[in-house]
């Protein structure tokens, strides 16, 4: 199973984005295990100053906007 | 020359609308209507176009950038970058932190701050557009002065001692932030969501702006505005400031504002003097700042402000 992130202080572009990699697994039949992350301390040790940003797995895929639809449907995509 | 958006907003007025060409409402109708089309036309290309160049310089690469140079090199690329960034407040905590922890010395990280609302692309853009090209290099010339000034008085108060004592300890991770797609399609990609981003963001402000603007253009008398906000009011100057400090717009957003205000003989620097201190400072982005530091900085912080702006009107309002 995959450990998404989603790394954002609470503002509305990391709503979206959360809601939006939900929707993506969900169509995908992908499970997956989705965390928000609103510590700035924690946001911050990924490296990511601009949220909101999106781990995999622990590796930084995205930072500093909503990410677009394909880009979501193809991390649902990469093997595991 | 024939002006699409001017003859666009003549049609809706005065033909669809049966508005008279000389009333009130019929100027402000016709004022609202031109510059939506005008200001969303250009913001959209503007916007792609940057995408495409992907000159939309991340906080990451600013802070890579800016990190371990001597003093007045830091302040100049924290200034300038800061014009060419332009990042939403909800991201200044995490810039703010992550300035520090690359011990960027915070005297540049204000610079930074002031410089990034207050400048940017799509602003300078609309301001060649709807004001031409003297203003929008007066705007951009006054505001990269005061950036620059501002960041230094900040330092001269020491203003470390009022960081909040958490920012210090936070250790930042080195940034893997992932390598953007360069092909024309990824660019094309990119500068798309861009667009839908900015315009998703920024667009409430600019309707509000033209509204404000369209009935300043319809309804408020010139002569009134000439005698109590024209040439020689000394006064007009730090009283915009005030009002201005408090309330939120977009850079962009202020322009037709201000375009609407030139138009019925407003004083050039008392124009100047609002639209920054709109755009650069206001209730919302301080409540922000103070996660990071506590009043006496952010009081500090307005009054460098106000009293740059105010001394940019007088010095535009001597000169012309």
């Amino acid at each position: 199973m995959k450990q998404i992130k989603v790394l954002g202080s609470g503002c509305r572009n990391c709503e979206i984005t959360a809601n939006a990699i939900a929707k993506a697994a969900e169509q995908a039949g992908v499970e997956i295990d989705l965390v928000k992350v609103t510590d700035i301390a924690e946001i911050m040790s990924y490296g990511v100053m601009s949220t909101p940003g999106v781990v995999i797995d622990g590796t930084v895929v995205h930072s500093g906007g909503v990410p677009g639809p394909e880009r979501i449907r193809a991390w649902m995509q990469a093997s595991d | 020359m024939l002006d699409p958006f001017d003859w666009l907003g003549d049609r809706v007025a005065y033909d669809l609308l049966g508005l008279a060409g000389d009333s009130a409402s019929g100027a402000a109708v016709q004022f609202f209507v031109m510059d939506v089309a005008k200001i969303f036309a250009l913001l959209v290309v503007v916007i792609y176009v940057m995408g495409l160049l992907r000159a939309l310089v991340s906080p990451e690469r600013v802070r890579e950038f800016v990190r371990g140079r001597p003093d007045w090199q830091a302040r100049g690329l924290a200034v300038g970058l800061g014009a060419v960034t332009p990042f939403c407040s909800c991201s200044s905590v995490p810039l703010f932190i992550g300035f520090v922890e690359a011990g960027i010395p915070l005297g540049v990280t204000f610079s930074f701050l002031i410089a990034s609302p207050m400048i940017n692309e799509v602003a300078a853009v609309l301001l060649i557009g709807l004001l031409g090209w003297e203003l929008a290099l007066l705007y951009i010339g006054a505001g990269l002065l005061v950036a620059w000034v501002g960041g230094i008085v900040m330092q001269r108060f020491r203003p470390e001692r009022w960081v909040e004592a958490y920012v210090w300890r936070i250790q930042m991770g080195e940034a893997a932030v992932p390598r953007p797609d360069t092909s024309l399609l990824g660019r094309h990609r990119f500068a798309v969501a861009e667009v839908r981003e900015i315009l998703r963001r920024i667009w409430k402000w600019v309707v509000i702006g033209i509204g404000v603007g369209a009935l300043i253009h319809g309804y408020v008398p010139a002569d009134w505005i000439v005698e109590h906000l024209g040439d020689g009011q000394w006064l007009a100057v730090p009283a915009a400031v005030l009002v201005g400090i408090p309330l939120y717009s977009n850079a962009t957003g202020v322009i037709p504002v201000a375009e609407a205000m030139l138009g019925k003989g407003v004083a050039l620097g008392t124009v100047l003097a609002f639209m920054m201190s709109i755009a650069a400072l206001s209730i919302p982005e301080m409540l922000i700042l103070r996660k990071v530091i506590r009043w006496p900085a952010l009081a500090l912080f307005a009054a460098v402000l106000a009293v740059s702006f105010i001394l940019v009107g007088w010095g535009f309002n001597l000169i012309t």
